[in-house]
């Protein structure tokens, strides 16, 4: 960690930087789809990263926040067609889940087009390869989320808050226990 | 077998795939870096990893390294999970110890820049070393197979499916909307390239049927609703009223003779539309089961389909003794217990009215090729004689191909049969008529057994080939010769000039598309479509007949436009698949389901989500308790217990997450 006491003023990102995606591809149409777009040979851009579930149901949010929050700059959930989830209503579910968890994180400021749930049917390798050319542009116009190092640059404003805090406090006194900078986590 | 709090000892493999991955991805590099990761004992890139040495280096190297774990980077899990799952197994591991990298598909295949790819296969791997770590030993389940076969639609392909089956032993249940079985080939006069006549060949098949006691043929029924899974499905099928007994009508046909309506007079179907029939009648004379119907919009005894009984009811008396006519008889629900099913639902023919420059519907002498197809039929409305809706016989026709087919403003697909049964109706049209006929073609295609030998045939007999998309057929006369005639109007493209070529009769060769239900019927099947609509199958060559739902197969041109031989050679090939499953008595089943772990709270929010009802609430424990033979295993409780007390077999949370943090730690 580094001893600065001020955080980190935003940087630009360097000119080799592109997006990371996690993608969370349901077994039955979206995983098949891009199995498809394969076969296909289409050529699409490589910054995306597939993790195979079962269904859409099973996307849990806390994966997409976990994904974020390790740095990535986009997650991208593939599911089944409304009417076609294999499991029945699992995209439903998902669906539902979704609209609630881009609420949350519309609000603690990341950009909806960050996070994006797709429909794809098995048949559709054209709209795989075209949904991850489109999100890896959008994302290259917003630039990296950075979550970690946002991270520990708030770290790094709190342990500077804490120090300041310390010193200022009168002479006499102990510092309050919360000020201990060691404990300081997001 | 291995516990999980053993040290991990974990064998990676990444595949060349012969130049498919290695001309991508730097396979050498991706084993060396994986080399440096936590847990990996032994890392090796290998030209073929499906080939057998490469399941036997898989084999050895976990006796010889004492692995507990293996990780293969090679092509889609869909296509070799299980292979490698197999090579695990016989080094003496629980099977699911592995876990699979797609590198092909999902990165070889798909990208163009090597450092790029190669650190996506670099990123994948190291996810997959970081899931596999958390993996566990799994039993797979087994379960019983039903023994009896559902077959729906009662075209050729599933008359063919059915009858295997049936000569197997097997129980089956034909199901057929219409009111005889025999489909589209049943219409048809002659067969190409052979020109054997269709009923000849076809009706013996159809009256086996009739006739197996191993077959039970519903017509006039529908399949509404499918429950189950492989090996154990319920089938609820609605049985439409005909107002006929079928077990007592002998099918003498008295009571079409003695309707109060002396002559046919409502549109007959079978044919068309050309011919007609009364509101009592038989589609066709070999139509199986051989038993009248009454069609209630018609009938005198019905009002608009409801009951009035207001009619003499001659047929009733014509039919005396017998009592065979039941105007009281109502829909029936019946339920089925099958094991398999084979969906046969066939195809629609391109509604040719969306091609309004060919003016059918405007010049009553334009006629699609099902039309033409009855019009040279010796059982047909005209008994064989060309004699068109005017009356008169003609003496040049046109025959436009690809109508609805390889056409961007209709459907883009080539239907594979017109070519060849334009050719067939050149043939019969003209020995039927002696008229000059003229073929409009964008290329002949006759790719089977002696179909290009037909196409020299039809050159030899003076059948006229012009190659050119027909522009419009017109009534509009430049010259008197064209007075009173259809005028095609052509681009002759090896002539290289515009041509009008004057016909009586124009037949258009429309193509083949998807039922107009045919979504539904997917959803009711839990199958999935084509961009064009046609059913899907697993694997477009090594899988044609199986679909995504275990269990249900496909035959016919539900799958895509194909001719007979193909179409019987494919519900040879499902009623196959389906008795491989019966023979062996039982499939197994990915161990992927849900459990609750000790921590549940009791909220009982995942008890709505399963679509299953797998998960009931234990009062005594106030938790929830997840039946693992109804469990399918799609993980929707496990994604949304707000406690995370549901874990899921091969997706536990802690996989999940380490693959997230796999991809992402470069």
């Amino acid at each position: 960690m580094s001893a600065s006491a001020s955080p980190s003023p935003p940087v630009a990102p360097p000119a080799t930087w592109t997006p990371r995606i996690v993608a969370f591809f349901c077994n039955w149409c979206t995983y098949t789809a891009a199995d498809l777009a394969g076969v296909s040979r289409l050529k699409y851009a490589a910054n995306v990263r597939v993790i195979r579930l079962m269904c859409s149901g099973r996307v849990d949010p806390q994966f997409i926040v976990d994904a974020l929050a390790r740095g990535a700059d986009g997650v991208l959930i593939g599911g089944c067609h409304p009417g076609d989830c294999h499991y029945v209503e699992g995209n439903y579910k998902m669906l539902r889940r979704f609209q609630l968890l881009r609420r949350l994180l519309q609000d603690l400021g990341i950009a909806p087009e960050r996070v994006r749930l797709e429909w794809i049917s098995a048949a559709e390798g054209e709209r795989v390869k075209a949904v991850i050319n489109e999100m890896t542009a959008q994302l290259k116009a917003l630039g990296p989320l950075g979550l970690p190092e946002k991270f520990e640059s708030w770290d790094e404003e709190i342990i500077a808050l804490a120090r300041r805090a310390a010193e200022a406090a009168p002479a006499d006194g102990d510092a309050p226990a919360s000020a201990q900078p060691e404990e300081v986590h997001v | 077998m291995v516990s999980s709090s053993q040290e991990v000892r974990i064998g990676f493999y990444v595949c060349h795939c012969g130049h498919n991955i290695a001309s991508m991805v730097d396979c050498p590099e991706v084993a060396r870096y994986v080399e440096t990761l936590p847990g990996v004992v032994l890392s090796r890139d290998y030209k073929y990893m499906c080939s057998d040495p490469g399941q036997e280096l898989v084999q050895q190297d976990i006796r010889e390294f004492a692995l507990n774990r293996v990780v293969v980077a090679s092509c889609s899990p869909l296509l070799h999970e299980h292979t490698f799952r197999k090579a695990t197994a016989a080094g003496g591991l629980n099977p699911f110890f592995f876990h699979m990298v797609n590198i092909r598909e999902h990165d070889s295949w798909v990208h163009t820049d090597r450092a790029e790819a190669t650190a996506k296969a670099k990123a994948l791997a190291r996810a997959a070393i970081r899931r596999v770590a958390h993996h566990r030993p799994l039993e797979v389940k087994q379960v019983p197979i039903h023994p009896d076969v559902l077959v729906v639609g009662g075209g050729i392909a599933g008359i063919h499916a059915a009858l295997t089956l049936a000569n197997a032993g097997r129980k089956v249940t034909l199901v057929e909307r219409e009111p005889t079985i025999g489909g589209h080939m049943a219409k048809f006069d002659k067969t190409f390239p052979t020109l054997d006549c269709a009923a000849c060949i076809l009706t013996p098949k159809m009256s086996e049927v009739g006739a197996h006691e191993n077959i039970t043929l519903w017509t006039c029924s529908d399949v509404v609703k499918m429950d189950g899974y492989v090996g154990n499905y319920t089938v609820t099928v609605r049985r439409r009223p005909r107002y006929i007994d079928e077990e007592l009508c002998t099918g003498c046909q008295e009571c079409i003779s003695n309707c109060v309506y002396k002559e046919p007079k409502f549109v007959d179907e079978f044919n068309e539309g050309l011919g007609k029939r009364k509101p009592i009648y038989i589609p066709f004379p070999q139509s199986t089961p051989q038993v009248v119907l009454i069609d209630p919009e018609v009938c005198l005894n019905f009002k608009r389909g409801v009951l009035t009984d207001r009619c003499k009811k001659t047929c009733v008396e014509a039919c005396g003794d017998r009592k065979a006519i039941t105007f009281t008889q109502r829909e029936e629900i019946r339920e089925l217990q099958v094991g398999t099913i084979i969906v046969a639902t066939g195809f629609q023919t391109f509604d040719v009215k969306r091609a309004p420059q060919y003016g059918y519907g405007s010049f009553p002498n334009v006629y699609t090729a099902l039309e033409a197809e009855r019009l040279v039929n010796a059982s047909g409305p005209t008994g064989g004689e060309v004699i068109l809706r005017d009356g008169t016989q003609p003496k040049a026709i046109g025959i436009i191909h690809c109508v609805g087919s390889r056409d961007k403003k209709t459907n883009r697909w080539c239907s594979r049969v017109c070519c060849m049964y334009s050719m067939k109706l050149a043939h019969l049209l003209k020995e039927h008529s002696g008229a000059e006929i003229y073929n409009f073609y964008i290329d002949i295609r006759a790719p089977g057994k002696s179909y290009e030998e037909f196409y020299d045939k039809l050159n030899e007999e003076g059948v006229h080939f012009i190659r050119g998309r027909v522009g419009e057929v017109t009534d509009w006369a430049m010259t008197p010769e064209e007075e009173g005639k259809l005028i095609i109007r052509v681009e002759d493209t090896l002539a290289g000039f515009v041509r009008r070529i004057p016909v009586n009769m124009v037949v258009l060769s429309a193509g083949l598309e998807p039922q107009a239900d045919a979504q539904e019927v997917r959803r009711l099947f839990n199958m999935s479509c084509g961009t064009e609509g046609f059913f899907l199958e697993r694997h477009p060559k090594l899988a044609p007949v199986n679909t995504f739902t275990d269990g249900i197969f496909i035959a016919g041109c539900c799958q895509g436009p194909r001719d007979i031989p193909d179409t019987v050679a494919q519900a040879g090939a499902a009623a196959a698949e389906a008795l491989v499953l019966i023979d062996r008595g039982h499939v197994e089943q990915e161990p992927n389901t849900a459990y609750i772990l000790p921590d549940c709270s009791g909220c009982k929010s995942c008890l709505p989500l399963c679509p299953y009802t797998a998960i009931t609430f234990d009062a005594t424990t106030h938790r929830a308790v997840i039946n693992e033979a109804l469990c399918k295993g799609c993980g929707t409780c496990v994604g949304s217990c707000p406690s995370g007390s549901i874990g899921q077999n091969l997706f536990e949370d802690e996989e999940v997450f380490s693959e997230i943090e796999g991809v992402l730690s470069e």
